[in-house]
């Protein structure tokens, strides 16, 4: 099966504390497939959604043409495993794959993004049954699905979530408000979590538990589509949930393992998300080079003032390492290990890099950069909201700080 | 129909690469630069695998001649949509000189192995604009200067492929990894009894001369003086 590809090793070393030893870790990526999906990737993102972007963003519309033809293309929904249909690709792909897309319009990815988001708490916590019968339906047609965790009133602080589910019988009732849900207006099931031990004193991580809702299920309603900064034609809204009836069936592991599910699943997709950032950096990088190197000023060309150079020189930098980021973080998780620590290096720095390129991109272009008219004073709207969701710049530090930490104590 | 189609991709410096001559003028630089299928041979892939899928033909080989990197490309074609391919094994200086007459040499010794009725090739040739196929000939539809001219030929037969046949599709995510079980056989031109020497030498290759900037005049008085000063009338 793996006959004909090339293996490309990539060195990297890691130092055990306690032990003061070298590991050295190989990597054997799948080369030719790797490429081929990426050439794939590639090619739509910069034929299809390059040139339909602006439209969307302009008008906020959801981009039902770019999903659909991104499901058809097998781009869409590919953690989703074999057995119900999907492609089983691991999240080192996924995120070359989200890198291209990304490149395109981040929008445009958010949307396909937040499925993988909604999909991989019943992909690592799932029955068979309920894999089957919620995933196996986003392989036959090209369905929306959601991650509803945030609230108006808790975004970072998961364990302050107010949301109740209440069992009666063979069902939980379900009373609450979400926030902020990418594909909220879009999607045709919601993984949810929600509190069902009402103690204030319980501990997180037995106090919640994950839910996975049929959109139709009467009580749900959702509400208007926000109007943001940037990422526009990206479906994000608020949603009411009114004594929504949800089976036991749709409980996820168990009563009280909500947190978990709902945590684990951040370290599969936060190294995509990371991704995305690096793809709408490369993007700026792209962009302001070419003008770079067109626009004449002071009898040269941009790019010969060495103080553009300069810049170009650290965006590039900054690409090159965001991507070296978050190709570790997957393989990390690829490999079966605990990548909590270098998903949230990744995507602190992916999103910190993103904002920072994208603003450098805009001063290249001088004031051309700031007019509408030209494409990147979009990636600056757009770059923002990489340092807020999927755990805030902030949650991350917190996250990287503590897992540094505790390689240092005994 | 169980005719067999063969079809010949060539990887080829990617299209939107900007290519450079080498500073020795020997060639122009390949190392490190992206390659793809040439894309009229995407055109020539898709119309073969079309007649698959309207079941007008039986299977599809795709053909490459070239160094080991060629298999990329009939990978490529694999998950478009053809069943096998054949890697004929060309490299260093063979491929260097790899000219037209050598590759048609292989390209008819493969179809007479391999029992072909047909053979699409990227263009320069028939500029086949429609193909259609019927019981044992051909009818294809192609644009020449004046308009349209609809022919009919005799199979086996050799149809290029020009841009208004079709749009190439995507090699989906499934299909890509659905290829690598698809076999791709390795071949050598000396198998095939085709001799590779070339009569032709490359003396010296060269960037096309810089357009020169124009020259803006006022009036038609202005321009006629300005041709006569430069010699031209």
């Amino acid at each position: 099966f793996y006959a004909n590809f090339r293996r490309v090793c990539v060195l990297f070393l890691v130092m055990e504390k306690s032990k003061q030893m070298y590991h050295c870790f190989i990597i054997k990526i799948n080369h030719e497939q790797q490429k081929e999906f990426r050439d794939t990737a590639r090619k739509f993102a910069r034929e299809e959604i390059i040139p339909a972007a602006p439209h969307y963003d302009k008008t906020g519309e959801f981009p039902v043409p770019l999903i659909k033809r991104a499901w058809e293309l097998g781009l869409m929904n590919s953690h989703i495993p074999e057995h119900c249909g999907g492609l089983g690709l691991g999240i080192f792909d996924a995120c070359l794959i989200t890198e291209e897309l990304a490149y395109g319009c981040t929008g445009v990815q958010t949307a396909i993004e937040a499925n993988s988001l909604g999909q991989m708490p019943v992909i690592i916590a799932g029955n068979n049954d309920q894999q089957k019968k919620y995933l196996g339906r986003m392989s036959e047609e090209p369905l929306m699905c959601a991650y509803c965790v945030t609230e108006p009133g808790a975004g970072s602080d998961v364990a302050g979530i107010k949301t109740r589910a209440e069992k009666k019988g063979n069902e939980y009732i379900i009373n609450g408000q979400k926030m902020w849900i990418t594909n909220g207006g879009a999607a045709n099931w919601y993984f949810l979590l929600a509190r069902t031990d009402p103690d204030p004193k319980a501990p997180a991580n037995k106090a919640f538990t994950g839910f996975i809702i049929d959109a139709d299920t009467p009580g749900v309603q959702p509400g208007r589509k926000e109007i943001n900064m940037g990422q526009r034609c990206s479906d994000t809204r608020g949603i009411t949930f009114e004594d929504v009836r949800v089976p036991k069936e749709n409980v996820l592991i168990g009563e009280g393992a909500g947190f978990k599910v709902a945590m684990g699943a951040f370290d599969k997709t936060r190294p995509p998300v990371a991704a995305g950032a690096t793809g709408l950096a490369q993007r700026a990088l792209d962009e302001a080079t070419k003008y770079a190197l067109e626009r004449k000023t002071f009898g040269k060309v941009l790019a010969h003032h060495q103080a553009v150079s300069f810049i170009l020189a650290e965006m590039a930098m900054k690409v090159e390492l965001a991507r070296m980021a978050y190709q570790r973080a997957a393989w990390e998780v690829d490999e079966g290990r605990r990548n909590t620590y270098f998903a949230s290096i990744a995507k602190a720095f992916a999103g910190d890099i993103a904002n920072q390129v994208a603003s450098d991109a805009v001063q290249v272009f001088g004031g051309n950069g700031f007019n509408s008219e030209y494409p990147v004073e979009k990636l600056m709207r757009d770059a923002k909201i990489y340092q807020i969701y999927e755990g805030t710049a902030q949650i991350q530090r917190i996250i990287i700080a503590r897992e540094h930490l505790a390689k240092y104590t005994v | 129909m169980s005719a067999r189609v063969l079809v010949g991709v060539k990887r080829v410096i990617d299209y939107a690469v900007k290519i450079r001559v080498k500073p020795d003028k020997t060639g122009v630089v390949t190392d490190g630069v992206k390659h793809s299928m040439n894309p009229f041979c995407e055109i020539a892939i898709e119309e073969a695998v079309r007649l698959k899928e309207k079941k007008l033909i039986k299977e599809v080989i795709a053909v490459s001649c070239g160094p080991q990197q060629s298999q990329e490309t009939i990978r490529t074609a694999l998950a478009m949509g053809a069943d096998r391919g054949i890697h004929v094994d060309v490299s260093g200086k063979d491929y260097e000189n790899l000219g037209p007459l050598q590759v048609s040499k292989i390209l008819a010794a493969l179809a007479k192995k391999e029992d072909v009725r047909l053979i699409i090739l990227g263009k320069q040739g028939t500029f086949a604009s429609q193909v259609d196929f019927q019981e044992d000939s051909l009818k294809v539809e192609r644009e020449i200067d004046g308009g349209l001219e609809t022919i009919k030929i005799k199979m086996p037969a050799v149809v290029t492929a020009d841009l208004r046949l079709n749009e190439p599709r995507y090699a989906t995510l499934p299909n890509i990894m659905k290829a690598k079980k698809k076999k791709i056989d390795t071949v050598k031109p000396s198998d095939l009894g085709v001799d590779l020497s070339s009569q032709l030498e490359v003396l010296s290759v060269e960037e096309p001369s810089q357009r020169q900037a124009g020259v803006k005049v006022e009036t038609v008085e202005d321009l006629i003086k300005k041709l006569r000063d430069s010699g031209r009338i």
